[in-house]
């Protein structure tokens, strides 16, 4: 016992001060894509996970980046295209309305501009920001969440139980993991919500009291990520019942996650 | 280099494997070698003779099933169904020594698409029990005589008769949940015994999976486990993509499995290939499939240590198992380790200062994994836990042909690294390393085999970085790929070995694909280990194997 406690004195804290000091992603960190707007932007069939799309108008080629599919792999900012896309560090990419998500510029032309009919929307969800009002009212700034498997790899999964480890230490925010729906004021869900699951996930988020948050973390729960849609998967929580966050990332870092679980309860704001 | 002695014996022993299989089949199957050179592939003209060829490999040759891998060949010309049952060594303490163990045994049966059926190798072949019901649920192909024939793979409500691995079945259809009765569970009946259902969804932040425990007061009588939850349809999704497409599928199986996985993959497309892949790139594969290891490993203790609750030792490997993969972070850009390994050899170099990193990392997680051992064996309320909990015997392990730590706790000397050489572990000079073994068959076994196998993956990735000299990382995949031609490769993954195999088409596109994952074959055996304890010892039994259940269930 007495060594227990010598060893925990030498050790000192380890605990991060994330949100209230920066994080700062190592230097080969693949965060959120950045296109350069009038470059060779690649086809869409470059992506893997079917992120990027493109369409043609007057304006010219739009090419399409759906961060909520995105699996940060970096096959598109590897050459011959590494001029047009870069892979950046921002992790901090989570978002109330799924079309936040989605950066659109246009590609091989000279002024690479959007038209202004065409530039994506900015002006923040009506109903997203009352249900943020009516969750930081109810709950006040504190948040009970209920993790919930709908078919990750797991690696999800690890993050979040990664923010309980004594580096990131989450519970120091007033957030914690509870064993019950019933105890909770919202869940985080994991996974693209696979057939075998729909039912166990349904069930359980209706479990959770009301007004309730429903997070999702990672490329699959936000989009279906590389699992798609198909006989065994939904293709994303949202199509089995709404989602307030939008987190992506495969998986996102333990502080990405913190980042979206911070905009869910009003204590940030999302950056798209 | 062999002597000629040992390659004259070496096929001796190769006469007499055909033989005694061809014997088996009363001489109606033709043998050649395949997929690889130095395997074999039989098939046999009756699919009657598959439990006589099968018990010739068990009982003659000590060989174990691998794996069972399904095709549907019904738009080729054959227009029937294939169905592979394919076997390994056991393993050097298994008996014949002689037959190198880098070898596979393909016993293969056509089926007829108008009555899909084939004898059942279950009873004789406990191991074969869960592959052959995933080939019934997906393909439709009936194991006749199955001890337990129950749907796995597809749950409550799948319309009958729809067979989603099928070529005809069109993967994106989104088919209805039919009413259906209550699954039958297996359950004991009698006084005092009672049920406890736990799952899918489980009260921490684990993956899902449904058991049904029996029990008498606190002993547990019986314990029926459900997975498949987290089935993706992974395998049918990577049909028709490209080979590259379909590596960042495979690479994202299992989250912590990920380099494992993506390097049996490609080693298996580059087999199909007939790719070098560079021998920097072979060390930099070997480096980071050691450093899965080691942050699965010492996590995987600190988890133990929660089952016994033993926060202290939870908390310190947590601690050391986030420094590892803020390493990971730092050297390959992601935390899992993704995005290091592409067909053809590496996207990413470890530079002189990384490697520095690395070392100093490695020195501090010893130190660490050191002290957090120390502290388990002083506290005797955690030994207590730990010792005669959850035993798994060494037959059991055998005849389950149960895979990595577990089997080796369980005094199973098998190892992929040593059996399938793989990564830079395949060259000539590669570093030699220990295969850790234990007798206990308990969580306390199971724990300090991971804990001597860290030590020995720390060790393993000192010598593989003594040995990296200047060179390529890539190597460019013929184009187009050779279509019909089959990869197999076996990985030792954290959780053991993992069998891939891979069949590309015409278009050089992927025909099909299967991972045979070890926490596959060793879900039963956790079972088996925790009729041996109590109920609330079964989390602390379960955390001992730590199984993945997204590489069984994909």
């Amino acid at each position: 016992m007495l060594r227990i406690l010598v060893d925990a004195l030498r050790t000192g804290v380890v605990t991060i001060r994330y949100p209230a000091a920066p994080s700062v992603p190592p230097e080969r960190f693949r965060g959120a894509p950045v296109l350069s707007p009038g470059s060779h932007l690649p086809p869409p069939d470059v992506c893997p996970a079917g992120a990027l799309s493109e369409r043609v108008d007057t304006g010219g080629r739009h090419v399409v980046l759906d961060l909520a599919r995105c699996i940060f792999c970096g096959r598109c900012a590897e050459a011959p295209w590494a001029g047009a896309i870069a892979m950046g560090r921002d992790f901090e990419l989570a978002a109330r309305r799924r079309a936040d998500l989605r950066l659109e510029v246009v590609a091989d032309d000279a002024s690479g501009r959007l038209p202004e009919a065409m530039a994506p929307t900015l002006d923040p969800d009506v109903e997203a920001a009352q249900a943020a009002a009516e969750i930081h009212r109810v709950l006040g700034r504190s948040l009970h969440l209920r993790h919930l498997d709908a078919g990750s790899c797991n690696a999800c999964d690890w993050e979040l139980s990664a923010l309980l480890n004594p580096v990131y230490d989450v519970r120091r925010l007033g957030i914690d993991f509870v064993a019950s729906p019933r105890h909770a004021d919202g869940v985080v869900v994991t996974g693209p919500v696979t057939r075998n699951l729909e039912t166990a996930v349904r069930r359980t988020i209706e479990a959770v009291p009301e007004p309730r948050v429903v997070i999702a973390v990672g490329a699959c729960a936000a989009s279906g990520g590389i699992v798609g849609e198909s006989y065994a998967s939904a293709g994303g929580v949202d199509r089995v019942l709404p989602v307030d966050v939008y987190i992506p990332g495969c998986p996102p870092r333990p502080e990405a996650i913190l980042f979206g679980i911070l905009v869910a309860v009003g204590r940030l704001e999302a950056r798209r | 280099m062999r002597s000629c002695g040992a390659q004259r014996r070496s096929s001796l022993v190769e006469r007499a494997l055909v033989q005694s299989l061809l014997a088996s089949a009363g001489g109606d199957a033709e043998a050649e070698p395949g997929p690889r050179s130095t395997d074999l592939t039989l098939r046999l003209g009756n699919s009657s003779d598959l439990l006589a060829a099968a018990a010739v490999l068990l009982s003659q040759h000590a060989m174990a099933l691998a794996t069972v891998v399904a095709t549907d060949e019904t738009a080729t010309q054959n227009g029937d169904m294939e169905v592979r049952y394919i076997f390994e060594p056991a393993g050097p303490g298994a008996g014949v020594a002689a037959i190198p163990t880098d070898r596979f045994v393909t016993l293969l049966v056509a089926v007829d698409p108008a009555c899909p059926e084939v004898p059942s190798l279950a009873r004789a072949i406990p191991a074969a029990n869960w592959h052959e019901r995933e080939v019934q649920d997906l393909f439709g192909i009936v194991p006749v005589g199955h001890p337990d024939p129950r749907p796995l793979v597809v749950h409550d409500g799948w319309p009958p008769g729809v067979f989603p691995l099928r070529k005809s079945f069109d993967a994106s259809r989104r088919l209805p949940v039919l009413a259906a009765d209550e699954f039958p569970h297996l359950v004991a009946e009698g006084e005092g015994v009672f049920e406890i259902p736990v799952g899918p969804i489980h009260a921490g932040i684990i993956e899902p999976g449904h058991f049904r425990f029996t029990s008498v007061g606190e002993s547990v009588l019986y314990l029926d486990a459900r997975l498949f939850y987290t089935h993706r349809g992974l395998e049918k999704r990577m049909e028709g993509l490209s080979p590259l497409d379909a590596f960042y599928v495979a690479e994202r199986i299992c989250g912590v499995c990920s380099v494992a996985h993506g390097l049996g993959y490609c080693e298996a497309l580059e087999q199909i290939a007939g790719a070098a892949v560079p021998p920097r790139a072979r060390l930099l594969r070997s480096i980071a499939l050691e450093l899965e290891r080691l942050y699965n490993h010492i996590g995987d203790i600190g988890n133990v240590c929660a089952g016994a609750a033993f926060h202290y030792g939870t908390a310190i490997g947590l601690r050391l198992r986030e420094r590892l993969q803020q390493l990971n972070e730092r050297l390959t850009g992601h935390r899992f380790l993704r995005g290091l390994v592409i067909p053809g050899g590496t996207r990413l170099d470890l530079t002189h200062d990384l490697l520095g990193v690395l070392a100093a990392t490695l020195d501090e997680t010893r130190a660490g994994l050191a002290s957090l051992m120390a502290r388990i064996e002083a506290n005797s309320s955690v030994v207590d836990r730990f010792d005669d909990t959850g035993i798994l015997p060494h037959q059991a392990a055998l005849d389950l042909a149960v895979a990595g730590v577990a089997a080796r706790a369980s005094g199973v000397d098998r190892d992929a690294r040593r059996d399938h050489p793989h990564g830079a572990l395949a060259d000539p000079d590669a570093p030699s390393f220990e295969v850790v073994t234990d007798t206990g068959g308990d969580v306390m076994a199971r724990v300090t085999v991971r804990a001597r196998e860290a030590d020995v993956s720390i060790r393993l990735v000192g010598e593989l970085v003594r040995r990296l000299e200047p060179g390529p990382l890539q190597v460019a995949l013929v184009d187009p790929l050779p279509g019909g031609r089959i990869g197999i490769s076996a990985i030792e993954s954290p959780r053991g070995e993992a069998v891939h195999w891979l069949r590309l088409d015409e278009r050089g596109r992927v025909d099909r694909y299967h991972l045979r994952s070890p926490s596959y074959q060793n879900w039963p055996a956790v079972a088996l280990a925790a009729e041996t304890a109590i109920v609330p010892d079964f989390p602390l039994v379960n955390k001992s194997f730590e199984l993945c259940y997204s590489c069984t269930d994909r």
